[in-house]
């Protein structure tokens, strides 16, 4: 077990060290780059917060949808075979689910502030 | 450095002209760049534009045309009354710019986001949709016996190119999976005509000012094809910048987008339309993927390249919804 403070911690701190101290000091291509570096960091400390429990998540919905047993990777490579085969399509019962659940989790993680990831999380 | 290049180049062929100045770098990847400058004249500076090839970096991706085609059909487009820059001049080997060409600079903003907020605009922004189907019906009937060679291709040939390419990325993705999947089944066979399409038509490659459309600009991808692709491209919603329930660029509905081609006499099929916009969706994706395979591999080891990797799982819920839309 490793000490702490812990990895999403120590992200968050670099972050908003960024934005707080060194955002309003420089200007231009240097500002953009370094509102990329601060996105980059953010976008890491939202996948150290929330990817173990999405992960777990997909795996439990995968394996109910295959009825086999594996790592997310493993069934997400089983799943795009099967898709590819035609043996499941969107008329497989819990498929759009599991997609769209997955896809939300991702969206969660990739760019919250994406206007049809907002959309449809009024949905939810 | 440039300048200089650039001085002896315009008063070869700009009568009058005495040398360049303002010489700005605007974009550049490694293969392409694109520089402003003005033309010093007695008559008052003359705002150009530089596209070029460095020396070196003469053959062009497998996809695009080419600087010297797209030049053409620049020059194709203007004098068909579609709204382009001039281009003034073709690079010529000895001026030692590379290969390109020079154009007339197009004053107005291509940055989607400013379009779509800032105020100049207002007034623009509700004719845009259907000003882009009436540029769109101009482009498709250019004369084809004048086109320079271009790539031809079917949607069957997309579909197989596309998958090609995700699978190349080694990269498994449901929900790609399941894109491709039915696009083969929705594949809507060879279109009854062939025209020439643009490729690449789609806000932040327009240059609009608050008359509307000024120039259309980016030929790189043009190819022969399905005009439908052309509208289906325009509608992605990448390309609409948050304003979602605006498909078409984030301006307007896809009615008066479909009005403005068929008032300039060209008809639409809606269903080819959606087939397009599908694919169009799809292929941004596999385009992001590819960005994050040349971070990885290098040698553009680029933060913003590294980002746009994670902007596949954008064309991911853009997938779902256009496939499969949950109640509303």
């Amino acid at each position: 077990m490793q000490d702490e403070p812990t990895p999403i911690e120590l992200t968050k701190s670099v972050a908003d060290f960024l934005r707080g101290d060194i955002a309003p000091l420089i200007s231009g291509h240097q500002a953009f780059k370094l509102r990329v570096a601060i996105n980059i960091l953010d976008l890491v400390t939202r996948q150290l917060t929330q990817e173990e429990g999405s992960d777990a998540a997909e795996v439990e919905r995968l394996r109910a949808l295959l009825g086999i047993d594996g790592s997310v990777t493993e069934l997400n490579r089983a799943l795009v075979e099967r898709i590819a085969k035609g043996e499941v399509d969107l008329a497989t019962p819990g498929l759009a689910e599991h997609l769209w659940a997955t896809t939300m989790d991702k969206l969660a993680v990739d760019q919250p502030n994406y206007a049809s990831y907002k959309r449809e999380l009024g949905r939810g | 450095m440039i300048e200089a290049e650039l001085s002896r180049s315009v008063v070869r062929w700009c009568k009058g002209a005495t040398g360049v100045t303002g010489a700005a770098k605007l974009s550049g990847g490694a293969s392409q760049e694109t520089w402003r400058f003005d033309i010093v004249h007695p008559d008052g500076p003359i705002g150009a534009i530089l596209r070029r090839s460095p020396k070196g970096y003469g053959a062009a991706p497998t996809r695009a045309a080419g600087l010297a085609a797209e030049a053409e059909l620049m020059q194709l487009a203007y004098e068909a009354g579609v709204p382009s820059p001039r281009v003034m001049h073709v690079l010529v080997p000895d001026e030692d710019l590379g290969t390109g060409f020079i154009m007339q600079r197009v004053e107005g903003e291509t940055i989607a986001r400013k379009i779509l907020r800032d105020d100049e605009f207002a007034a623009a922004r509700p004719l845009l949709a259907r000003q882009i189907g009436g540029v769109l019906a101009g482009l498709h009937r250019l004369p084809q016996d004048k086109l320079p060679e271009l790539r031809s291709r079917s949607a069957t040939q997309e579909i197989a190119e596309f998958e090609r390419d995700y699978r190349s990325l080694n990269w498994p993705k449901p929900v790609f999976e399941l894109a491709l999947r039915w696009l083969r089944d929705h594949d809507p066979g060879p279109s009854v005509e062939t025209t020439l399409v643009h490729g690449d038509f789609r806000n932040g490659n327009l240059i609009i000012g608050a008359d509307g459309v000024r120039a259309v600009l980016d030929w790189e991808l043009a190819h022969l094809g399905d005009p439908m692709e052309d509208l289906g491209w325009v509608c992605v919603n990448s390309w609409r910048f948050g304003e979602i329930d605006k498909p078409v660029g984030g301006f307007g509905t896809r009615e008066e987008l479909f009005a403005g081609y068929e008032a300039a006499g060209r008809k639409v099929d809606p269903a080819r339309v959606k087939f397009w916009e599908v694919m169009g969706t799809l292929r941004w994706g596999i385009m992001c993927g590819g960005m994050m395979q040349r971070f990885r591999e290098g040698p553009d080891h680029s933060m913003e390249r590294a980002m746009i990797g994670r902007r596949a799982s954008e064309t991911e819920i853009d997938l779902l919804r256009l496939l499969a839309p949950r109640g509303s």
